[in-house]
Formats: structure tokens, sequence, C-alpha cells
């Protein structure tokens, strides 16, 4: 069932939302050997706040748009009271004082949270094998990655554990995971969601967003969550969502450019379901033109100096002094050094190294200032192709899922997979990524919609056709 | 546009005491070859001419946001310390950092 049906059912008092809540458990006692989704199940916590919908449904209270509908949380998302690890050793046994913003709309909204899951350290990675607590598996096939950093909430979804998710996208790492495991990712417009509660990687491209199986289910979760929060002060002056009311208004009219960019480097299958779902998007009245912004080429070169130098800066709070893990020693900067250096796995400690060494002296304009620069020139270049075309079109990734260890000797081979995700993030542009069907080995493929700052419910109309026209 | 030199092992070992992170031999030789790589990579941005574009820190027009001087409720005081490594006398303790008094 998806979230919507479940919510239909549940508020309509034709399924209660203690056996949703089972169900969705069993499917996890299930699955989740295998997968590893999971780092904690709050199967208690879950099935309390169930029994306390279904009391309010049987005493004729009103309940939320998303009442009983289980949900899984990237464990970079806090609840008050309950573990958030960023799946590293340094947050082990940490229990946050305070509840994200989107937990506590989750829950007014009705949706029950049933676990955190794993994902890359401190969302750093693309494949959630830089995880303390193992790797999570690609429930197509458990040879693969299910992609990164948010992979533990791609896989929940995708395994059918839970009907929606949420993640995280710094540079790719909703949208990659969604593409390498066939479900609905969704990267909102920056600002779009508080990220108060969010444990920061890099504070001027970290943002929150949905996972689901069904584009509906995406934008149900978004009108959710989105919307002004003065706990956030990047937290844009927009009330929440309505994407749900325009859903199936399609795309007759609209100009789509086919972003050549998006698409080199692209294996062979990848490109053919990217011309599928332009087809579609063209039979159901778009005008699908083909776009070149040659700028788009220097994404992932900037990303990987701009994300390390805020890393490096964000991660300086990990000392060993108000909360984590600490190794004791003789004085603080021995403290604050075998903390970090037990604390941190080796993805983070190339990160911050990086980071460091991009803003130290002598190599700041090199490199720092010049990726800010890149910055600069990649929005003006979207602005520019916005200025001809309503939507952009093009591979979420190169491929589709990898092996399991094919990538973790070599770090640059790993970063290459988020080449088509990043220009977006660098922007604070939305896009999402659709499933489009399925290569050799019955893979995944996504395709991904961009659009400019706020055109959410463009995105959500195009990719609803795309939903659509896949499945005729 | 700037000229930029190839990595070396001294110079990990070096960002790696600023970020407060101890390494092996062994990971410096590592750390370098993988990051010289990254480097390598983003030769690309550092080589180009861009001399006429303003950076970009953040994808918003950035401003100052300021809230009503009011108290509002905060975080629980016991709470967080509940969560520290080390308290001592209701604050977050740490080893000594000056010498004892003359």
């Amino acid at each position: 069932m998806t979230a919507l049906e479940i919510a239909q059912q549940v508020a309509a008092g034709e399924t209660s939302a203690t056996s949703v809540i089972e169900a969705s458990l069993a499917a996890i006692a299930a699955t989740d050997g295998d997968v590893h989704a999971f780092v904690d199940v709050h199967g208690e916590e879950a099935l309390e706040q169930a029994a306390g919908l279904d009391a309010a449904i049987a005493a004729g209270e009103r309940v939320g748009p998303l009442a009983g509908v289980p949900l899984a949380l990237k464990d970079n998302l806090c609840q008050r009271g309950l573990p958030t690890t960023c799946s590293s050793r340094i947050l082990e046994g940490w229990r946050p004082p305070y509840d994200a913003t989107v937990v506590t709309r989750l829950r007014s909204a009705g949706a029950i949270i049933v676990g955190k899951t794993n994902m890359d350290e401190f969302a750093m990675g693309s494949s959630t094998e830089n995880s303390a607590y193992g790797p999570t598996r690609n429930p197509a096939d458990l040879s693969r990655v299910p992609g990164g950093s948010s992979g533990g909430s791609a896989a929940a979804v995708a395994a059918r554990m839970t009907p929606l998710s949420l993640g995280s996208d710094t540079g790719g790492s909703i949208r990659q995971p969604a593409a390498f495991c066939g479900v609905v990712g969704v990267k909102p417009t920056y600002g779009l969601v508080s990220r108060y509660g969010l444990v920061a990687f890099a504070s001027s491209l970290d943002q929150i967003g949905p996972f689901s199986t069904t584009v509906a289910d995406s934008a149900a979760l978004l009108d959710a969550i989105s919307g002004h929060d003065p706990m956030d002060s990047t937290s844009l002056d927009q009330p929440p969502t309505a994407l749900l009311a325009s859903l199936d208004d399609g795309v007759a009219g609209l100009r789509m450019g086919l972003c050549s960019e998006l698409l080199a480097g692209s294996s062979e299958e990848v490109m053919a379901a990217v011309h599928r779902a332009a087809e579609v998007l063209a039979s159901a009245g778009a005008t699908i033109v083909d776009v070149s912004i040659p700028e788009l080429t220097l994404g992932l070169s900037a990303y990987y100096l701009i994300a390390p130098a805020e890393a490096s800066s964000n991660l300086a709070r990990y000392d060993g002094v108000r909360y984590g893990n600490r190794v004791v020693a003789s004085d603080v900067p021995a403290m604050n050094a075998a903390t970090r250096t037990a604390g941190f796995g080796d993805e983070v400690k190339r990160r911050i190294m990086l980071g460091t060494y991009a803003l130290s002296a002598g190599y700041y304009d090199a490199y720092y200032g010049q990726a800010q620069r890149v910055r600069t020139l990649i929005i003006q270049a979207f602005a520019r192709a916005y200025g001809t075309v309503d939507l952009l079109l093009g591979a979420s990734t190169p491929t589709t899922a990898f092996e399991l260890g094919a990538k973790v000797s070599d770090p640059m081979e790993m970063y290459l997979s988020d080449v088509f995700t990043i220009p977006t993030n660098l922007a604070g542009h939305p896009a999402m990524s659709v499933p489009v069907g399925t290569g050799a080995g019955e893979l995944p493929i996504g395709v991904q919609l961009l659009g400019p700052a706020l055109s959410e419910e463009t995105l959500f109309r195009a990719a609803r056709v795309v939903e659509v026209g896949r499945d005729s | 546009m700037s000229e930029v030199t190839p990595l070396t092992p001294a110079e990990v070992a070096h960002v790696a005491a600023l970020a407060r992170l101890t390494l092996t031999d062994d990971e410096i030789e590592r750390f370098t070859g993988q990051l010289a790589s990254v480097l390598a990579h983003a030769n690309d941005v550092a080589s180009l001419d861009l001399s006429g574009l303003e950076p970009t820190a953040h994808p918003l027009e950035l401003r100052n946001v300021l809230r009503a001087d009011v108290v509002t409720p905060s975080l629980d005081r016991e709470e967080v310390l509940s969560q520290a490594p080390e308290v001592i006398d209701h604050r977050f303790g740490v080893p000594k950092i000056v010498g004892d008094a003359p």
C-alpha cells in the first residue's frame, strides 16, 4: 500500500495504525537482516504512538494527512531521547535533547517513525559503505550498493519496509540512492525544508527531502514537512507546499531541456531510459529541446572543494567536550586529537583534511576562492538555461548500482558517481529522481528532473507524467 | 589561475595536525595519494581565469535574521549536560587547562 492509501484507510477507521505499524515492523524483521537499512528500530515507541492515534480516531478526533504511515528517518536527523549516530563512532550513544523540526511536523501530520536508517558517516559518501555499522545492501541485488549517503532510507522504501523515508542531499545523497534502488527521491529547493535538527555536513548545500515509491507520496511528505521555520536562519519565508493539489495537471505547454552534460558518459541503458522518459513527456504535450550547459562539468571539482571546506568547519564541534564520545588524555589538545582520531572513519578524515587544506593560507584563493567563483558561474549558466526552458531533464547517475567494494579504495572514482546531481546543490535548486525502468540484471534506472528555485510544483507534475507514462 | 603544486606527505601531516587528527606514517602515505588525486581533478577549477566573477558562498541572498528579544523556552540544562562526556559542578568538564595557583 502507498502512504496515501494507508493514511486514507487509517483515518477512515478501515485499518488501525497499530496493525500498519505491526506490518512494517514485521517487514523489517523479515528483510533487514539481509538489507541492513536500519541502524536502530523504535518498535515500542512506534506502537505506542500508533495506539494513541487509534484512540484519537476512535474518539472521533481529526488526524493528520499522514495518519498511521510508517516512516524511516536518516540517522542524521534528531529525535529527542533516541540515539542519533550519523553512522559514526564519535556519536555512539548520543541522545539528542531536542526534536528536529521535520520530526515535529511529521508527528503532527500523523506519520510514525519506526527507526533510523544507515548512512555514510556524516553523509560523506555515495554507497553507504562508509558507515561505522557496516554497509547497507541494495534490495534489487544484495551484492550491490544502495547508493549514498542516504542508502538506508532508499533501501527501506525500496524493500517495502516503510512506504516513506527522509534523507538529506548535499551533493546527490537522496537522488543517487533513489536511482540505484528504484524509488522516487526529492532534493527540494535550498531553504524550503527546515534543517533544525539535521546534523550539519556542508551548510550551504544540505537539504532534507523525501523518498517514496510513488510521486504522490513524496508530494504528500514534502507538503507535510516544508514551510518556514524560525529555528533555521536559512529557512525560506515560504508557506508549506501544496503539491498534491496540482499533481495531475500535466505538462502540456511546458518546455523541457534534455541537457547533454547531464547525460555525457552515461551507460547506453541509462541514456536509453532518459530518452524514453523524454518521449513520455513529449507525448503528454511537453516540448523537448536539446540544451547544453558546459559550465556544469565544473561542478564536481567545485563541490569537492566547497563541501569539504564547510565540513572541516562544521565537524570541528566534535571535540569530546559537550556531547559524543571522548578519549581521555592528559590535556585538552591531546584529548581533542585522540577523540577525533578514534571517532572518525577514513572518509570523514579525508574530507576534513581536504577542506582544511583548501582553506589554508596559500591555497585559499586557488581552491576555495576559485570553487566559489565556479559556483557563481554555474548559477548564471542555470539562469540562462531556465530563461529558455521550464525544466531540465537528464540522468540521475551515469550507471546503475555498482558492486559493494568496487570503489572503496579510490575516493575520486566514488565521487564521480555524483557528477549529475552536484550542480543542483551548488545552485540551491530542486531536483528529483524518478524510476524509469531497469537495465541489465534488473537494476533500477532513474531519470533526473531539475528546475529553478521553488519550481517544485512543475517538477512534481512532470515527475507524475513520467510515472504514469512509464507504467502504461 | 594560480599555480598549484603537488601535495606532499609533510603537508598532509601539517593539515592533520591543524584538524586535530593523529595519523600513522602509513595513513599519511595513503591519504597523500588519495587527496592528491582529488586535488588533481580540482585543477580544472584552479586553473580557470574567473577574475571577473564574484564568489558565491551561499545560494540564498544572505541577510541577518533577527528575532524579537524575548525569553523563550530553551533546551533543558540537565538533559543537555547528561550527554556530555564529563560534567563537573553542572558544567562541561575538561582536563586541566591552566597551571596550579602559585
